[in-house]
């Protein structure tokens, strides 16, 4: 990438919004990638002047990641969206739609990941089937 | 005392042209609250780099919205030009240009249509759409198609322009700069465009930038931010000033819709002036390998690309940031306290593009 991706934890990911609040950046948006049947990128995109700053967080599946809707209100949007598309969990979302942004309630599959977590219980991380190209 | 009811908003609306359901809560007429529902029409399109090559993508993110699909081409291949450091021939960068402002134009045309049929203006409607049509006469005649002109390659372009049919370009623009300019004090001052407009749907300059809006949205509320100003394709030797409008309510995104259709003909008219002569497109000799985050600018604003690949023929990733994902949280901010008339005419002054949203 042109611009220089800064890794993060898990711990600072709403303290960096914060901080890149506080600079003047714009949310762009956020992007979700597959890294393999356990992990996940989600990069966080700011911009400031017509100049980008990413911030890359790897993260399990499994994990519950903070939502940074209570710095970005704009962010629920998008993170609602990875829960549905990658099946990572946001924890404290402005407006959770329990991953019916796009899909319908019986569907248990994460259809961008190559490697699906199944959920048994509603909003509940269940154990990894590892199915390949669901 | 007041009654609260929830209405719900769509997804079928006589004045959406596209399915979104808004929940909205209404004190007597009032509203209260606002809360968007989108996956009517999801259709997952990003999965499809599983099964097609970066090269047939093209034509798949051509179909993600039909009114700029020559603008989802154009920042894909710029995507894998920057991740495969393709040089894109100087007359390929004028000719995107020409195209992607042609359809800004005919965007910012079917916009203003719309909006005034929203609000129960049909001739202004027929006349704005009469106008748009001699664009997509333009399209048909340049690329072969009326909407999706596929003109991209990763490198260049695969369409010329001759000399006669630039000139032919100039005429037609002329007269439909004079027919846009005859609808302008209709558009800026009459009263029931006003009556419909001022004031309703105000979105503060802080708040649109903390929403992180992009486009005719945002620029309407006062910042002068605009994706041209990163100098992509020919940017670089073209005069461009963002149109900016302060007071941020719909009134302000039509002026700013309204004038930018006016810029889009000046700018393809600097475009034709300084075209060079040259290639049309570079050879591409690699595959894509590496991450690259790409932006331009589309008519409804920001478009941001996340294109990720491995060295192989097919992509890890292709991620489609459209700017009406990022304009439907403003919705959220513009409703609340208008009356539930507003709400067709402040929905769409976001100009709504569900298409691209549920890509």
């Amino acid at each position: 990438m042109r611009e220089q991706v800064i890794p993060i934890s898990l711990d600072a990911v709403v303290g960096e919004a914060g901080r890149m609040k506080a600079e003047g950046y714009r949310l762009v948006t956020l992007s979700a990638a597959e890294l393999d049947a356990e992990k996940v990128d989600i990069l966080y995109h700011y911009d400031k002047n017509l100049t980008m700053k990413h911030l890359r967080l790897t993260v399990a599946k499994d994990v519950q990641v903070p939502s940074i809707s209570s710095v970005y209100l704009a962010a629920l949007l998008v993170e609602n969206e990875i829960q549905d598309l990658f099946g990572v969990r946001f924890k404290g979302l402005a407006i959770d739609f329990n991953r019916t942004l796009y899909l319908e309630e019986e569907i248990k599959t994460t259809p961008l990941c190559r490697y699906t977590v199944s959920r048994v219980n509603k909003g509940e991380p269940a154990a990894k089937e590892a199915t390949e190209g669901s | 005392m007041a009654s609260r009811t929830i209405i719900p908003f769509g997804p079928q609306h006589p004045v959406l042209p596209e399915p979104v359901h808004l929940k909205i809560s209404v004190d007597d007429e009032v509203i209260t609250e606002a809360i968007p529902a989108l996956g009517y029409v999801h259709r997952g399109l990003e999965k499809l780099v599983e099964i097609r090559d970066f090269n047939q993508m093209i034509q798949v993110v051509e179909r993600v919205c039909g009114i700029c699909s020559m603008i989802h081409a154009m920042v894909y291949c710029q995507g894998l030009e920057e991740m495969m450091q393709v040089e894109v021939p100087r007359r390929a960068r004028y000719l995107r240009v020409i195209w992607s402002e042609l359809h800004r134009l005919h965007s910012h045309l079917l916009w203003l249509g719309l909006f005034a049929d929203a609000f129960g203006f049909e001739s202004l409607f027929m006349q704005f759409w009469k106008i748009r049509e001699k664009v997509m006469d333009i399209d048909e005649a340049t690329t072969g198609n009326r909407i999706i002109v596929s003109v991209n390659v990763v490198g260049g372009v695969r369409r010329d322009l001759t000399p006669e049919q630039m000139r032919w370009i100039l005429s037609v623009l002329a007269d439909m700069e004079k027919e846009i300019k005859q609808l302008q004090n209709t558009i800026m001052n009459d009263y029931t465009v006003k009556k419909r407009t001022v004031g309703k749907g105000v979105v503060t300059t802080a708040q649109a930038y903390e929403l992180g809006l992009v486009g005719p949205t945002l620029r309407g509320s006062g910042v002068a931010q605009d994706t041209r100003l990163l100098k992509y394709a020919a940017f670089d030797e073209i005069d461009f000033e963002p149109v900016v409008e302060p007071d941020g309510d719909c009134y302000s995104r039509t002026k700013v819709r309204f004038r930018e259709a006016l810029q889009c003909i000046d700018l393809v008219r600097q475009a034709i002036a300084k075209i060079p002569e040259g290639e049309l497109a570079a050879k591409v000799k690699t595959r894509p390998e590496g991450e690259v985050v790409t932006r331009i600018e589309q008519p409804r604003g920001e478009l941001v690309y996340y294109l990720k690949g491995n060295g192989k023929k097919n992509l890890e990733r292709c991620r489609i940031r459209t700017p009406t994902f990022a304009n439907i949280p403003a919705l959220l901010v513009m409703l609340p306290g208008m009356y539930l008339s507003d709400v067709p005419v402040i929905v769409l002054s976001i100009d709504p593009c569900i298409s691209c949203t549920e890509r």
